[in-house]
């Protein structure tokens, strides 16, 4: 494997207590939906993966969690970068990726192609963490489910269109489908599997 | 840090973490659905609460403030260790008091006083499977989870009423949560049930033995499971907490003398002691008090 120099650096400074800073930033955007989290410490991960993305990946992913990386972000710099970080295999096969990362700026598959777990265990399914332009800014989404007292509102600016029309598709087979953790730049949400969204009219 | 260097922060390794936590994610993402884990081995024997230590170890943080408690009280054998154990093994902060903590731990009860957004109720669980005591083979209770085949529960919990005129169960009482998943709320009292309906703490339950995590998001639907002719109830107490005067709590039965007198107190301790702070008193401490309210 070609080693790239943007691969070996950029990570957690001190892995033991940012991982467990990001992943309860994680766990509280996932226990609440609508819910903006920060990473604030300085992941550099290449471009254009993101510092959020990046935090989220040195967190969750290792050998036993295959990655499948979107077009935009399958570069040398960033396959070094997870190999190096979390020796995370990369997969083309999206039924086998425990995780996918995925840009704005390239298509994205259809939510029904990735992993959707089964009925028995609806857990083998796959987390996207999809990388918008921003958590604001853009139209307005009204959240509701579990994690949500009545409603939440989020706006991500970016999101790919057919997330929307599918997401209702995503719930309707639960307890199968999939999760999205969304993120931008240091911040991130997540949208679990329970999540209802609606467009907020404006 | 010098010190921290010498072990694992909370104990567990790294990969081991990752992995609690990816089920964590998962169970949140589920709610009341049993994610398998590989459980490890704790330095206490199963019983002593090592599915719950596994995911306290995988969420706790040196800004964390820990509370334990087993039954209702923070000075027990049991609560007293797994307490010591993350001031050691994390150098977190501890507290007795509920409102303070932002991780509880817990292996019956669930506070009296209404847990925060923010907070995490974490339990162990010994028997995670509500299905068990009807089919003790996992790939069927698996099955019946994956179809929402809950009938012959609810068969069991007729005869229960048919055979004692209400339902017997008054621990691991199940509920059906977000309307989905029938889950065993660990060796809780159902007098507490009620609390974790859209408690607004995050709830996560582990299981050394059986290697299950699941969770309850904060605001989603608990509800126990019950008959239009038989609704669900909880324990009433006759008297008043003998210590605080608190009404409407769980109370725990203390004998006092050989003679049989005995008197009943709050079972969450720090509630009582809270209340009595504040200038409460039940019967035992101020019987005067008490004929002037
Ligand atoms: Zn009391």
């Amino acid at each position: 494997m070609q080693i790239h120099e943007t691969s070996l650096t950029g990570g957690f400074t001190n892995p033991v207590l940012d991982s467990q800073n990001v992943f309860r930033t994680v766990m509280n955007c996932m226990a609440q939906p609508g819910t903006i989290g920060e990473v604030a410490m300085g992941v550099e991960p290449p471009a254009p993966l993101g510092a959020a993305a990046g935090a989220v990946m040195l967190t969750l992913c290792d050998h036993d969690t295959a990655v499948w990386l979107g077009p935009h972000l399958l570069t040398p710099g960033i396959t070094g970068w997870l190999g190096f970080h979390c020796g995370a295999p990369l997969t083309k096969e999206k039924t086998e990726a425990k995780f996918a990362f995925a840009h704005h700026k390239a298509p994205l598959p259809s939510l029904m192609s990735f992993a959707q777990g089964t009925l028995e265990y609806p857990d083998r399914s796959t987390t996207l963490v999809i990388e918008v332009e921003a958590l604001d800014g853009g139209p307005t989404l009204e959240l509701k489910g579990p994690g949500i007292r009545t409603t939440a509102l989020l706006s991500p600016k970016g999101l790919p269109e057919h997330v929307l029309k599918q997401w209702a598709k995503n719930g309707q087979i639960f307890p199968q489908g999939v999760d999205v953790i969304l993120t931008a730049g240091h911040r991130l949400a997540a949208l679990p599997r329970t999540c209802k969204i609606s467009l907020k009219e404006a | 840090m010098s010190e921290l260097a010498a072990y694992n922060f909370a104990y567990l390794d790294e990969q081991t973490k990752r992995m609690i936590r990816r089920a964590i994610l998962k169970a949140i993402a589920i709610p009341g659905y049993q994610v398998p884990f590989a459980s490890r081995e704790m330095p206490m024997p199963y019983g002593w609460g090592t599915g719950g230590v596994q995911v306290t170890a995988s969420i706790i943080g040196p800004d964390d403030v820990l509370k334990v408690i087993d039954q209702g009280a923070d000075d027990t054998t049991n609560a007293v260790s797994i307490r010591a154990f993350f001031q050691k093994v994390a150098e977190v902060a501890v507290t007795t008091h509920t409102g303070e903590a932002t991780i509880i731990q817990t292996r019956h009860r669930i506070p009296e006083e209404t847990l925060k957004e923010g907070q995490v109720l974490v339990y162990q669980v010994p028997i995670p499977e509500p299905l068990r005591f009807l089919e003790p083979r996992e790939t069927e209770t698996r099955k019946m989870h994956a179809l929402e085949e809950y009938g012959l529960m609810h068969v069991k919990l007729y005869e229960d009423i048919a055979r004692h005129g209400r339902i017997a169960t008054t621990y691991a009482y199940p509920v059906k949560v977000h309307g989905r998943y029938v889950m065993d709320p660990s060796p809780t009292p159902k007098f507490d049930n009620p609390k974790m309906h859209r408690s607004e703490a995050l709830q996560l339950f582990g299981a050394g033995r059986e290697k299950r995590i699941y969770a309850v998001p904060p605001h989603t639907d608990v509800v126990s499971l019950d008959f239009e002719d038989h609704p669900f109830e909880i324990q009433t107490f006759d008297k008043p907490c003998a210590l605080c005067g608190a009404n409407h709590v769980y109370l725990d039965e203390i004998v006092l003398d050989d003679g049989g007198k005995r008197m009943f107190v709050c079972s969450d301790t720090d509630f009582c002691e809270t209340r009595r702070a504040e200038g409460h008193t039940g019967e035992m401490l101020a019987p005067s008090q008490e004929a002037a309210e």
